[in-house]
């Protein structure tokens, strides 16, 4: 008997390691192009050993479009994330609690029409909201970018409303007898209990605003303002045959923060989709 | 008491606020203003001239690029939604397993969706399928023909659709963890009883699955209809070859942000709008025939 459970374990784990490697072909085909001369990327595109292996891909394509490398394109876009993220997880944490734990009029109502919004695609508001934006002098500015998260985003509402009620109400109305307000109760009892939502949130907003394309894409017309994303584009706009490995190597460059930060986080990130996508 | 429910009221106002106030600026007066503006001709300079229905008919009747934008917008939806939670479901279940290292896979499987949405990913998957990319090495490989994917618009359209179906992960996630809550006593029985694996398959494991099914069927629907990146990025913001590519958001786009028609975008905004809440409202009107609820009772 053991012998037969050792096969099937060995088929199970040949078969789904193969799937694997397949799924990930493209993203390492990607990061060992990038060490290849480019004009040889696609000729030995069979192989992923670079011959020669070379880094000047990396400090070509570093020096970045208009002027400015590739270091000001990722200082723009950590502050454009820094500033959206923190402003969406604590406004959503916020107001999670509100619908979690407070008992108003008219309470249903509005948080039917917030998960309305989490089904409202962005390209319905696309349009007017770049007139509102440029009616204010915004384009040009991260505000527009950055001052609409602080209003609380759907999907971390949701994700940390679901945790808060896994906290037991008793803990509140202890709190309330010992004379503890609301605002206390959020900032000192509630927010701190909730970290491991707070966490998932955090993380998920670094991936969208990081890979965010549309925003500055509408929003941010100077070379000096590029986000990666955007700067990215431009040099696929630019594409000439000769700098290939420029544009993959800072491809790589610019998936290199979300891959850390996925090896680091995963565990939330898994907890994160599995909860909110079914305990509603 | 009147007075502490009062405040009780108020508190619960001062909580949800930024809500409130972002959705009413940001969202639900941008909506109304959409509106209005689909009623007019704006190009963003000259102020905005009343031209009633002249957008919509201008789309629904001479605009062939419109309707062919929508046909590519149902084509793509209708492939890359099923297929992507087929391969979900199924790779789920050859993972719903207790065997060591089963984490791993998992996470490296899921890789791609965390990384999917990225210009990054756009430009490498443009390259795949370059004329002499990997793709169509691997194609010559297994003894078929390379296929121009660039010059042909079904070919360009399947690019993006692939590229779709590769981000499987997220919907597996969800599958996955939907599968664990299906208690093993179920199939036990099942298996006692003397149903096949096919058999428990759809009488145990679909049926269960079913609220997440539809959940993840909703989600994935939307987020189909208002892919932009990859279309995008891998036709360099045309929407070629001969508007294979031209998804509905990349058109709308460009209506708004190339030709500067604020009106006509308005327009196809609003129709996405309408278009998006009554599948929705379908979907979820179907669901009583198909999706299983397991009475509340027990636990």
């Amino acid at each position: 008997m053991p012998g037969k459970t050792l096969r099937k374990s060995l088929i199970y784990h040949s078969c789904v390691a193969v799937f694997t490697v397949l799924m990930l072909y493209p993203v390492i085909w990607l990061l060992m192009s990038s060490f290849k001369p480019s004009n040889l990327i696609f000729v030995t595109a069979d192989s992923l050993v670079p011959e020669p292996w070379i880094w000047d891909n990396y400090t070509i394509g570093w020096q970045g479009i208009g002027g400015y490398t590739f270091g000001t394109f990722i200082q723009n876009t950590f502050v454009i994330v820094a500033l959206a993220t923190v402003g969406a997880v604590l406004s959503s944490a916020f107001i999670a609690f509100g619908f979690a734990r407070m008992q108003f009029f008219g309470r249903n109502f509005w948080f039917a029409i917030m998960m309305g919004t989490l089904m409202l695609p962005y390209e319905v508001v696309m349009v007017p909201q770049y007139i509102l934006f440029s009616k204010l002098g915004w384009v040009n500015t991260i505000l527009p970018i950055v001052v609409p998260a602080w209003f609380g985003q759907a999907f971390f509402i949701f994700l940390i409303m679901q945790f808060i009620r896994t906290i037991p109400a008793e803990l509140d109305e202890a709190a309330i007898i010992d004379g503890c307000g609301r605002f206390r109760l959020f900032t000192r009892i509630i927010l701190p209990l909730t970290a491991p939502a707070l966490a998932t949130a955090t993380i998920f907003s670094f991936y969208w605003r990081w890979e965010d394309l549309l925003g500055p894409l509408l929003y941010l017309n100077r070379p000096k303002q590029y986000t990666v994303s955007l700067a990215l584009k431009m040099f696929l706009d630019n594409e000439t045959i000769s700098n290939w490995g420029a544009m993959f190597a800072m491809s790589v460059a610019s998936l290199v923060p979300v891959l850390v930060l996925f090896f680091l986080a995963q565990k939330y990130i898994v907890e994160g989709i599995s909860t909110s996508g079914l305990k509603a | 008491m009147k007075a502490r429910q009062l405040r009780n009221h108020l508190a619960g106002y001062a909580f949800i606020s930024p809500f409130v106030i972002g959705f009413l600026a940001f969202t639900l007066i941008p909506i109304c203003a959409s509106l209005v503006l689909s009623f007019t001709d704006y190009d963003l300079f000259s102020p905005p001239r009343w031209v009633g229905l002249d957008n919509f008919r201008k789309l629904f009747f001479q605009d062939n690029k419109y309707w062919k934008s929508v046909r590519v917008t149902l084509t793509y939806v209708l492939f890359a939604v099923p297929l992507r939670l087929v391969f979900a479901l199924l790779v789920a279940m050859v993972l719903n397993v207790q065997v060591r290292g089963v984490g791993v896979y998992r996470t490296l499987i899921y890789l791609p969706s965390i990384i999917g949405g990225s210009v990054a990913v756009a430009i490498m998957w443009r390259n795949l399928f370059g004329d002499q990319g990997i793709i169509n090495l691997g194609l010559i490989f297994l003894g078929f023909d390379p296929v121009r994917w660039f010059g042909n618009p079904t070919a360009a359209l399947w690019m993006l659709i692939l590229l779709a179906v590769w981000q499987f992960g997220s919907s597996m996630l969800i599958f996955l963890a939907g599968l664990k809550n299906i208690p093993v006593t179920y199939y036990e029985a099942a298996s006692v009883d003397g149903a096949g694996p096919l058999r428990r398959f759809f009488r145990i494991t679909l049926p269960l699955l079913s609220p997440v099914i539809l959940f993840n069927l909703i989600m994935q629907t939307i987020s189909a209809f208002i892919t932009f990146i990859p279309a995008y990025i891998i036709t360099k913001g045309e929407g070629g070859p001969l508007d294979g590519t031209l998804l509905y958001s990349l058109y709308l786009f460009r209506q708004g942000f190339v030709y500067y028609h604020m009106g006509e975008a308005s327009a196809m905004a609003w129709i996405l709008l309408v278009v998006v809440a009554l599948l929705t409202a379908l979907l979820f009107a179907t669901s009583r025939f198909w999706v299983y609820y397991e009475s509340k009772g027990g636990a």
